[in-house]
């Protein structure tokens, strides 16, 4: 007998052993060098192109495409990590479907565009599987920065002003680099490691310390970074989960869609990682998305991913609800969650129907669910912060804050949406800031 | 990063990619743009004299696709510059005072006769041009006058032409060849015979790219006629490799500096050139197909061959594959190849299977199931199946080790050289002492 699918409640081993390794696999596998070139071929080196106006960190697009096209894979990833040092993973996790391949004239001529993103990872992967870094330091400025936070922000702007002649000094929260990118992306984005092995070969640009378990008001206080460093770049992310606002939402089994993701993540076996048998995830993001296809990958029976709005207000993309659609993963729209029952434990989640000015319509819809993922977003923490806009740190184009001598950038930073392509381009902008502040 | 740097005749560059006389390089601005892109050098569309002449007002270009309607050959009827003289003199210098380090050649084009010669050069060279090209290649409108390929032609014009030219100015002196000919060897020991101080090839070739079915004219198409047209771009690449291969590799002209033209399109192509002899390439079509930004990839990708070979400079590539270019009777006939099918890469298309089966020696063999394989007892080793499958590397060419029997023809493969000059064949054959 294998596992029994219909088992009630949190538990592990929903699957029969073989089928972890499928589903965890890559989303996207590396193309063979056939298949590079023959996607690098089809790229028209567009002038001015406009998949380099849609992407976040403006990379050269068409020219490392034609890099590949012409055998010579290390100059076009070159050509990346110039403008984007985490190409690597940007290749694996940007939604290029909204971004760069979005863009992209044979989208526009034939509905397929050029596969910029896995063209991306082809050269980066060429290169850094060599263990080849191309960067090398300028000369030493004396100066000392410290960088809060070592996820794309942080790390994007220490390799930077590392590379600029400055020391570095990044220092997380976490036990291990990498920020989101190791603990916040679905396995099946980033499989066998890449995230710490990314970050070992960033850090060979040398003159970055790394200090693990430190936080803002843990062992840290800004005040403190301020008076014994030169400049002070704050790349922390979102901390914080929000709330539903649910009656009954304290109940077991309710779960912050995040920690679910960083579990698995962290798990050396994902087979070891528990999971409901009716589990609803609340949100419309890539959060909500990949908690609720790791939901149905580990082996859960019903999936639903329940969100306020109409899908085309969703977060995710248009691809990631598909994908999400395809492992089946059932998707509800114009919902609010207003209760959560169950006797300390959670049974069953209440929701009533809204319209699209988010106003109650009295129907309700009640759904099983002995585990529920909260992907509502997240919050900023932190006290004695420079001052902020709206929720986040409010920070100039260069990512200057209201105080001087900090900078800011990534999820943590007011403008830009929350991606790992983004966090990057701000961390390199306000690397640049805070050299050219330096160098005065 | 490799040094590119690059010094030809006596002409520095920041790197050996120069931009052709042609469109391109017919004004300020185009060349500026140039430039600042990182090209390192230019020949300046052929200037001649005023009245400057003038172009059609229709269509001037003709193309060839390959698949995905990629530009492989490009036919233009464009003649010289349609700009006074000194309009582009003075740009000229213009530009060559604001990029000092780049090379500036002027492309040239008078009537054959001393005079407008010894008129021209002093102009170009008050603008402190680099040197200059001489056009004896333009095949359409100019030959009709007694110009461009009319003298490229005839050996004795180029080398009178050339000798004039030498005689009146100081700068250095291309002679820019036509591929309108049988031998390119006697139109390059012409200009060398003239003093010319390098030659570059080959200029475009006479073609017709296209009919239009309906109109029952030649593309491209002016008022229901169509004229003959020069040919360049990647399609012409073979042709003028071969043309630079065929001076570069002649005893008598040894010596001869040789600037590399003909479908240049990105690193590989040019290292390729330059191997055959080229000291530096000229690049047109690749850059009125894709932008001057191409450069950016040439450059890149040129400097990690170089690293990747150790080399520091790019002169260590030049000629260096002239003494393996060697006439047929040379090639060694106890060398013993055959195909084989890398069958993990191989998607089943059964293309070779079509060419060898139909075309050649039947020399592939297709399962039930679609599984090809080679008949080593058939196979020539005619390379015909690896140039027409679709995958790199799916099918390659392996040499047999000496000892191994041939099964085609049971005969032991031979460990020593033998070529047709003593084959037992060859009624001439002399035997080898």
């Amino acid at each position: 007998m294998g596992p029994d699918v219909f088992q009630e409640g949190i538990v592990a081993g929903r699957l029969e052993p073989d089928n972890y390794e499928a589903h965890f696999s890559d989303l996207h596998p590396r193309l063979d060098p056939h298949e590079a070139l023959v996607a690098a071929d089809r790229c028209y080196f567009c002038h001015d192109a406009p998949c380099i106006t849609a992407c976040p960190t403006d990379i050269d697009i068409p020219l490392f495409i034609r890099q590949i096209a012409t055998g010579t894979p290390d100059a076009a990833a070159k050509t990346i990590l110039t403008q984007n040092i985490m190409g690597g993973m940007c290749a694996r996790v940007c939604p290029t479907e909204t971004l760069c391949e979005e863009a992209c004239v044979r989208e526009a001529a034939e509905g397929k565009p050029v596969l910029i993103g896995q063209l991306q990872r082809y050269a980066t992967d060429h290169l850094q599987e060599q263990g080849v870094h191309p960067f090398t330091r300028a000369a030493a400025t004396g100066k000392t920065v410290a960088v809060v936070g070592a996820g794309p922000a942080g790390l994007s702007c220490a390799h930077r002003l590392a590379m600029l002649g400055h020391d570095v000094v990044v220092m997380d929260a976490a036990a291990k680099p990498g920020g989101l990118n190791e603990y916040g992306i679905a396995t099946y984005k980033t499989t066998g490691g890449f995230a710490q092995d990314e970050v070992v070969w960033l850090l060979k640009i040398g003159g970055i310390t790394m200090q693990y378990g430190v936080a803002l008001g843990d062992g840290v206080t800004l005040e403190k970074l301020r008076a014994e460093y030169d400049a002070v770049f704050l790349g922390m992310g979102l901390g914080g989960v929000n709330a539903l606002g649910a009656d009954g939402e304290d109940k077991a089994g309710v779960l912050d869609a995040v920690d679910f993701i960083a579990e698995l993540r962290q798990a050396g076996d994902v087979a070891s990682v528990p999971i409901g048998r009716d589990v609803v995830v609340i949100g419309g993001g890539m959060t909500a998305v990949d908690a609720a296809v790791q939901a149905k990958l580990l082996g859960a029976l019903n999936v639903t991913l329940v969100y306020r709005r109409g899908r085309d207000r969703m977060n995710a993309s248009v691809f990631e609800q598909d994908l999400a659609a395809s492992k089946g993963v059932r998707i509800v729209t114009h919902a609010v969650p207003v209760a959560v029952h169950g006797n300390g434990t959670v049974r069953e989640i209440e929701f009533e129907y809204v319209d699209d000015a988010m106003k109650g319509t009295g129907q309700i819809l009640r759904l099983p669910a002995d585990q529920v993922f909260k992907a509502i977003g997240q919050t900023l923490k932190g006290e004695g912060l420079p001052a902020l806009e709206g929720r986040k740190i409010k920070v100039s184009e260069t990512g200057q804050t209201s105080v001087k001598g900090i900078w800011a950038g990534g999820d943590c930073a007011s403008g830009g949406d929350d991606l790992t392509v983004t966090a990057v381009a701000e961390g390199r902008d306000a690397a640049m800031d805070i050299h050219a502040a330096l160098s005065v | 990063m490799a040094d590119l740097r690059s010094e030809f005749i006596g002409i520095k560059s920041p790197n050996p990619f120069w931009l052709a006389s042609a469109p391109p390089t017919d004004k300020e601005y185009n060349v500026r743009r140039a430039f600042d892109a990182g090209w390192g050098g230019v020949v300046w569309k052929t200037l001649g004299l005023d009245p400057h002449v003038v172009n059609v007002n229709g269509p001037r270009y003709g193309a060839i696709y390959g698949a995905d309607r990629r530009l492989l050959g490009l036919n233009n009827i464009e003649l010289i510059t349609d700009r006074p003289l000194q309009t582009n003199l003075d740009e000229i210098k213009l530009v060559k005072r604001d990029y000092p380090d780049r090379a500036m050649i002027v492309s040239l084009m008078v009537p054959c006769e001393e005079e407008p010669w010894k008129f021209i050069l002093p102009q170009v060279e008050e603008t402190g041009a680099d040197g200059v090209e001489l056009n004896f290649g333009c095949p359409h409108g100019m030959s009709e006058r007694g110009m461009g390929a009319a003298v490229g032609q005839v050996p004795e014009y180029i080398e009178m032409v050339t000798r004039w030219v030498k005689s009146h100015t100081r700068m250095p002196v291309i002679v820019k060849l036509t591929p309108n000919i049988t031998d390119v060897r006697k139109p390059a020991a012409a200009a060398m015979a003239g003093g010319a101080d390098a030659v570059s090839l080959i200029n475009t070739i006479n073609s017709i790219t296209s009919v239009d079915l309906d109109l029952f004219a030649p593309e491209p198409t002016i008022d229901g006629k169509g004229a003959h047209g020069g040919y360049c771009g990647p399609a012409v690449k073979p042709i003028a490799l071969n043309m630079v291969a065929e001076i570069a590799r002649d005893a008598e002209l040894q010596g001869l500096p040789i600037s590399g033209i003909g479908g240049v399109t990105n690193w590989r192509d040019a290292a390729e050139f330059m191997a055959l002899g080229a000291g530096n390439v000229q690049v047109c079509t690749a850059v009125m197909t894709y932008g001057f930004k191409i450069v950016e990839e040439m450059i890149s990708g040129l400097s990690e061959y170089m690293d990747g070979k150790g080399m520091t400079s790019v002169d260590e590539i030049v000629g260096r594959a002239v003494p393996n270019v060697t006439d047929w009777n040379q090639l060694n006939l106890n060398y013993v190849a055959k195909a084989v099918i890398n069958q993990d890469l191989c998607i089943s298309c059964g293309r070779c299977f079509a060419a060898c089966e139909d075309t050649s020696h039947q020399a592939i063999a297709m399962s039930e199931d679609r599984t090809f394989s080679v008949v080593d007892d058939e196979c020539v080793a005619c390379n015909l199946c690896v140039n027409v499958c679709p995958v790199e590397d799916c099918i390659t060419m392996e040499a047999m080790a000496p000892g191994l029997t041939d099964p085609r023809t049971g005969k032991v493969v031979q460990p020593d050289y033998a070529n047709w000059t003593t084959h037992p064949n060859n009624p001439s054959a002399s035997a080898a002492e």
